[in-house]
């Protein structure tokens, strides 16, 4: 057994005999040409087939892969008849008397070096784009000749793969694929994602294992290489649980979070940095009931700049197409601590400075955040969501400070949508007062980890008190139906972001309470949207 | 000759998919169309010197069109850029 670790590019798992797919390096031999003008339209021929082979490949592959990723194709065929491209081509023929294929190589070597050598990942990866033309023009003018043939279903290991040659492969018989070279950016990574199979770069792959049986785990990035009886036994088992969970999905997927007798709740998803939108989408979260903004400050030196915030709400509310994205300005302090901010040390930091305290106290940390947010309205349906209130006041303080950014805003010019205001009730003060605070905003999300731990005077971080921490006590779940009760006199909606929201033996109470959302991690999101749908 | 400034707000900047289509655009004009960034300049139908500007987001690009058609050259690629990139 042999275990590796590479990148990950799409999660699931694959079981299987490897291929070793190698290109067909075509030795390209350097020969003089005496008639220039024949060997020029030797080329010409030969690039108006690999453009036709590129155009047929095209209507395959939009079937297949849908239009966006089969426009790299199209790309390809641009390039061929890129002028820069045949002129250099056409000269070398030209002035050193050499054979179509040496010119084509040499052209194509010192285009995907000038990509190779810029500074930005994305036209890095574009220096196989070019390769990948010029192979296929070589392959023409020699004769060419297409993929090898699948036999049976497979993970294919390579040196890299090109856009062309992952859409020639017969799609029934791929089941991961794992290659040394190649970025995240990739369109083979981007095809590999299409296609949902898992696939794993920067492994460093050898020929040896061909026809071996390996598994691919595409959630931990590793490749096991001749697996054990055991390690096989434990993924099939995962495989499986893996395949339900991808057929729960397609079931429920563009389904109705509805009751069997109409009761609907939305269903939307907690997450916690951008990368998790994948898996937003993949579950078909009808929104994002809380998105932690604390990772743009975490793991970092200094404050994060307005633009950088700007940038990461903008991706995701862009992604979210329209779907409500609940932003929570930030929650540090407690068990979530950034050296730059200079907290200190508390005795009791649970109940300290933290999160809309830090907030009210220094506002420009405020309000860059706020401006960042409020820009990114712009792009999608977008929420804000403030945690650790207590009181009214803060309400009103938060309001003005929101009235100055805008104004602010305003004056320079810069475009925003009016944004709904919600808050977290997750202290027994916000969950006693809920009828006046559902009088100041547009919803409330509870939170119901620290909502227990207040109400129970039980520190959620002392293992010693596990047998004391009941998130199920009475006490929590009469606050969460007055919260509940108080939001819905006043016209607002109220949803759980907490835990609990998830506990599928409380889903039934909450449906009975009357909750109009519940925010889960997105594994969650399918299970409970079929729990909701089999209830009365 | 006509020409406008435009900044890019594409992620990734001017990407292979958009270049292809620009030059595409630029193909059916008579006028020469070029577009430019930090004095260093290219033929927007030639698709691999225009990646090879390595266009990022938020850069300032110039866009040239001189020719017998070059009003209507700069209309289609301003929209061209403020739809795609």
């Amino acid at each position: 057994m042999e275990t590796c670790k590479g990148t990950k590019i799409y999660d699931g798992i694959a079981i299987g005999s490897i291929f070793f797919y190698k290109k067909h390096e075509n030795s390209v031999e350097r020969k003089r040409v005496e008639d220039i003008e024949a060997e020029i339209a030797r080329y010409e021929e030969a690039k108006k087939k690999a453009i036709e082979q590129l155009n047929a490949l095209h209507e395959k592959a939009v079937v297949e892969v849908g239009e966006i990723n089969a426009q790299i194709l199209e790309v390809h065929a641009m390039m061929l008849e890129d002028d820069d491209y045949n002129d250099s081509i056409h000269s070398l023929i030209k002035n050193q008397g050499i054979n179509a294929e040496c010119a084509v190589a040499t052209t194509g070597d010192n285009f995907s070096e000038m990509f190779a050598n810029m500074d930005d990942e994305y036209f890095k990866a574009r220096s196989a784009d070019v390769k990948d033309i010029s192979e296929r023009v070589i392959n023409v003018l020699g004769g060419g000749h297409g993929a090898d043939e699948l036999k049976e279903p497979c993970i294919i290991a390579a040196e890299d793969l090109a856009p062309s040659e992952t859409v020639q492969m017969d799609k029934t018989k791929l089941l991961a694929f794992v290659t040394r070279h190649g970025s995240t950016n990739s369109h083979t990574a981007i095809l590999a994602r299409t296609m949902s199979i898992p696939a794993l770069i920067k492994v460093d792959i050898k020929e040896e294992w061909n026809h071996k049986t390996a598994i691919v785990d595409g959630y931990t990035g590793t490749l096991i290489v001749d697996p054990d009886a055991d390690t096989l036994i434990s993924y099939r088992e995962k495989q499986k649980r893996d395949e339900e969970q991808k057929q729960l999905l397609l079931d429920l997927k563009g389904k109705e979070t509805v009751t069997k007798s109409g009761q609907k709740v939305k269903l939307y998803a907690n997450i916690g940095n951008v990368s998790d939108l994948g898996a937003v989408l993949q579950n078909d979260a009808a929104g994002i009931g809380l998105f932690r903004s604390e990772f743009l400050y975490l793991g970092k030196n200094t404050f994060p700049t307005e633009e950088e915030q700007f940038s990461a709400y903008k991706q995701v509310a862009e992604t979210m197409a329209g779907k409500r994205v609940i932003f929570r300005t930030l929650d540090i302090g407690a068990d979530k601590q950034a050296d730059y901010f200079q907290l200190g040390k508390e005795e009791n930091p649970a109940m300290g400075y933290r999160a809309i305290r830090i907030c009210l106290s220094e506002p420009e940390i405020f309000k860059t955040q706020l401006r960042a947010m409020l820009r990114a309205s712009n792009y999608g349906k977008i929420a804000i969501m403030y945690p650790m209130i207590t009181s009214v006041d803060e309400i009103r303080d938060i309001k003005k400070i929101m009235t100055e950014v805008k104004e602010e805003l305003a004056t320079l010019g810069v475009p925003f949508d009016d944004v709904e205001q919600g808050i977290m009730i997750e202290t027994p003060a916000a969950a006693m007062i809920s009828d006046l605070l559902a009088k100041e905003v547009d919803f409330f999300s509870i939170g119901t980890n620290d909502l227990t731990q207040y109400t129970l005077a039980v520190d959620r971080q002392n293992n010693r008190l596990d047998r004391f921490y009941n998130p199920h006590h009475e006490a929590v779940l009469r606050m969460i139906r007055m919260v509940v009760d108080n939001a819905h006199k006043e016209g607002i909606w109220a949803g759980i972001c907490g835990e609990l929201g998830a506990d599928m033996t409380l889903t039934d109470k909450f449906l009975k309470i009357g909750v109009d959302e519940l925010s889960v991690s997105p594994g969650m999101i399918l299970p409970l949207r079929k729990k909701i749908r089999d209830a009365e | 000759m006509k020409q406008f400034d435009y900044v890019i707000t594409d992620e990734i900047g001017i990407h292979a998919r958009p270049a292809g289509q620009l030059a595409k655009e630029a193909k059916n004009f008579q006028s020469s169309i070029k577009i430019s960034i930090d004095g260093k300049e290219a033929n927007v139908t030639k698709l691999m010197a225009v990646m090879g500007l390595g266009i990022k987001k938020g850069n300032t690009v110039t866009i040239t069109a001189d020719g017998a058609d070059e009003e209507e050259a700069i209309a289609v690629m301003e929209k061209f850029m403020k739809d795609h990139l």
